[in-house]
């Protein structure tokens, strides 16, 4: 019986330390909150999107010829004085295909002209491709080495930039361009670049 | 024994699928090729993001180890190098993250957390209370007495 009476008298003592240390045992759940904060916006992030830091900054220099015309040179140049997209592809790339009807649909619409870069890809490739699918390009550069791809920072086909009448990169989009991408965000800053003239 | 075979063959094939070869490119010497590994390794494949320029085979993997021998060769600097590749594909094809205002706290974290724990290990360490337990008053210490006598007794 003496046990028990033990227990008894330094029960008091004994509860009181846990009060003054209570926040103590919130610690962990604290941490725990913190870090599914972090898991929250962290793990949301598709990791295939890796931010250029091309955006805000003159186009690459480079000069490629024409798919139409191998005399001919497409150069960064060509992209000052208009609102324009820089769309590169190529005739493997199965994503491109998935996106091509989108490309016609805005090339139909006459909002902006679509430059191509025509990546890693054998030219006559391309030509049979823009003569059964459509051509929604105004001009297509061959890139068949893919060193002004990397110029570009290209990693994975289909890629689009937004360049601005001063041929400064505004925006970039990887992957395939949804009719959706098109009307909420690609549309809206044409349109902004255009009445702000690019600044 | 068929499944020892089976482990043989499945041995054999990861024998085989050894890293991409780096091998391919003639330099004129040995600092050059080794510049050219280190970088390499350094250097993450943006297409495969969990392999290095030297480990992947993607096409582009191909294209950017290419570009780093050509400027190896022409004698850019490491700095002038790494500045190319960063300025076209940003900090994201660095495996080891530059020490900067936006990767402080990926830098400082273990050395915080380190410093945390040892604070926590002091403040709470069981030895501390232990230390105050062992304050017993002139009372508890008679009957503690007392008991251990009971205890003897009945032995």
């Amino acid at each position: 019986m003496s046990q028990p009476a033990d227990t008894q008298t330094s029960s008091p003592e004994q509860q009181a330390k846990p009060k003054a240390k209570y926040w103590v045992y919130l610690l962990p759940l604290g941490l725990f909150a913190v870090l599914m904060v972090f898991f929250f916006f962290g793990l949301g992030l598709n990791p295939r999107l890796i931010p250029s830091p091309l955006i805000g900054q003159p186009t690459p220099v480079f000069s490629l010829p024409k798919l139409s015309n191998p005399d001919e040179m497409i150069q960064h140049t060509d992209f000052q004085g208009e609102v324009s997209l820089l769309n590169i592809w190529a005739t493997w790339c199965t994503s491109c295909r998935q996106e091509h009807p989108v490309l016609m649909k805005i090339a139909q619409s006459k909002e902006v002209p679509i430059h191509g870069l025509y990546y890693k890809d054998v030219p006559a490739l391309g030509v049979d491709w823009l003569q059964n699918y459509g051509d929604p390009y105004h001009d297509n550069a061959v890139d068949e080495d893919g060193k002004v791809g990397i110029e570009w920072g290209a990693y994975g086909t289909p890629e689009t930039f937004l360049i601005d009448q001063n041929g400064i990169i505004r925006y970039k989009h990887v992957g395939p361009i949804s009719w959706h991408d098109w009307e909420t965000t690609l549309l809206p800053m044409i349109t902004s670049l255009r009445n702000n003239n690019g600044v | 024994m068929a499944s020892r075979i089976g482990c043989l063959c499945l041995l054999l094939f990861f024998i085989t699928a050894s890293p991409a070869e780096i091998a391919g490119f003639p330099f004129e010497s040995e600092t050059q090729e080794q510049r050219f590994r280190d970088l390499s390794s350094e250097l993450r494949c943006l297409v495969c993001q969990n392999q290095s320029l030297a480990d992947s085979n993607a096409g582009l993997a191909q294209d950017l180890r290419s570009e780093l021998y050509e400027q190896v060769l022409t004698g850019n600097s490491n700095n002038q190098i790494i500045s190319f590749m960063t300025e076209r594909y940003g900090d994201f094809i660095l495996y080891k993250p530059r020490f900067a205002t936006k990767t402080l706290l990926l830098w400082l974290a273990p050395v915080l957390l380190f410093i945390v724990g040892i604070f926590c290990l002091i403040r709470f360490s069981k030895f501390k209370n232990q230390g105050q337990q062992t304050q017993v008053s002139e009372e508890e210490l008679l009957k503690i007495r007392e008991l251990l006598q009971a205890e003897e007794e009945k032995q």
